[in-house]
């Protein structure tokens, strides 16, 4: 899943869509996840990264990974 | 290009400007006088027309250097331009932006004789002007391959059931001129068509509900098929009378397609807003196209296409090129000011009607 390419995002969480003015704000894992899609890194990476910095386990991770995407699916922040 | 009144290097024209009531409804004089003052190359000294003696742009003497009464649009064009001729005769305007819907009848039909006493404006013709009225809009996108929701042009209560139950509810109804309701039962459209022929007289227009995300485009046309500039917003924060309080440009290279279709389609002349409804699939159906600049437009110039400033340079032969990029992300907030002003001044203003 991509992040769609004009979506604007700020390391302190702040996403914004150009094309509708809606705004947003990612809690600090949240914030990395998206900053790490906007990267084009891979779900296997992302998990890597967001698993060594915070306190989670892979389940809690791909449980969180998935409530995300369907956020951003639901607001139409992703390439269709 | 004039050089009379040169100030240092740029020249200095005087723009007239009407629509200085910044109320909670406001008129767009003062943005468009604030973006005008914001032209690079050249200056301004600005002359205001004024309704009634409570605008509050009589009084804000950092941006109007003088303001002067005119007649209301109902005393016909001739007294208009009478007075407007006296206005020259002291002022010496350059350039004249009419700003009310209300008042572009008469301006439109003035056009000709206002330039033989050396006033410039640039307005839409008399049939482009018509065309974009609500009354004829649905035709027009219909010719022009525009979406546009039905509607139905009524003069009598009675002919609001009959058409709610063709549309469907909710129905809009709407004034001649401005302020529009969404209706979601009989007694509330006819308590709607009330209220809107008493304040602006018939008809009425019922217009189709479109359900989805208001978007306006502010616009400026070349008069030749260009559009010079297009601007898309999103209104943030909407008063009570549907108008935006907060508002911030968007990237939607549909909406300023429909833009240039519309500016191809019309040749349009000038300054306006196109009120965008985007429905829930992604349509983006045009619910009424307002002929001349928005109250917003003031963020045309913080996104960088300053279409006040352009306009003034059109309207005295320039050739202006069309913009190409403007800020994504730019917000305008709005905000109300207690200006303290002296009796004297309100006198001056209702006596002489000069200020």
């Amino acid at each position: 899943m991509k992040l769609k390419k004009n979506i604007a995002t700020s390391e302190s969480g702040f996403i914004f869509n150009p094309a509708t003015g809606d705004s947003y704000s990612a809690n600090p894992v949240g914030s990395d996840i998206i900053l790490l899609m906007k990267d084009n890194k891979s779900i296997a990476e992302i998990k890597k990264n967001i698993t060594s910095k915070y306190d989670v386990d892979d389940s809690q991770f791909d449980k969180d990974y998935d409530d995300l995407l369907a956020q951003l699916r639901d607001n139409n922040l992703l390439e269709h | 290009m004039k050089d009379k009144n040169k100030k240092g290097d740029r020249p200095r024209y005087t723009v007239a400007v009407t629509g200085l009531n910044a109320i909670d409804s406001p008129g767009p004089g003062m943005a468009v006088i604030r973006a005008v003052r914001e032209a690079k190359d050249y200056d301004v000294r600005i002359i205001g027309l004024s309704y009634e003696a409570l605008e509050p742009g009589i009084y804000l003497h950092d941006w109007v250097d003088k303001t002067y009464q005119i007649p209301y649009p109902a005393a016909g064009s001739e007294s208009l331009f009478a007075r407007l001729e006296y206005i020259n005769d002291i002022e010496k305007i350059d350039v004249l932006i009419p700003n009310f819907d209300a008042e572009l009848h008469n301006f439109i039909r003035l056009g000709e004789k206002l330039r033989k006493i050396g006033i410039a404006t640039f307005l839409p013709a008399m049939d482009q002007f018509e065309a974009r009225d609500k009354v004829n809009l649905y035709a027009f996108g219909q010719k022009h391959g525009l979406l546009v929701p039905a509607d139905r042009i009524i003069y009598k209560v009675e002919d609001l059931a009959g058409t709610a139950k063709d549309f469907g509810w909710p129905i809009v109804v709407k004034g001649k001129f401005y302020e529009a309701v969404v209706a979601q039962t009989l007694e509330q459209a006819q308590k709607a068509f009330h209220k809107l022929h008493a304040k602006w007289g018939l008809p009425i227009i019922v217009q189709q509900f479109i359900s989805g995300s208001e978007m306006n485009i502010a616009v400026l046309g070349d008069g030749k098929g260009n559009t010079i500039s297009a601007i898309p917003m999103r209104k943030l924060y909407i008063t009570d009378k549907g108008k935006a309080w907060a508002g911030i440009t968007v990237e939607d290279n549909a909406l300023i397609d429909l833009a240039k279709k519309f500016i191809t389609a019309t040749k349009w002349r000038g300054g306006l807003e196109i009120e965008i409804m985007l429905s829930v699939d992604g349509k983006p159906y045009i619910m009424e196209v307002n002929p001349r600049f928005p109250a917003w437009i003031y963020l045309t110039a913080g996104a960088g296409q300053n279409q006040p400033a352009a306009l003034v340079k059109m309207a005295l032969g320039e050739t202006v090129e069309p913009y190409t990029t403007y800020d994504v992300g730019k917000m305008f907030i709005r905000y109300a000011w207690d200006h303290i002003v002296n009796i004297e001044e309100f006198q001056k203003i209702s006596a002489f009607g000069e200020l």
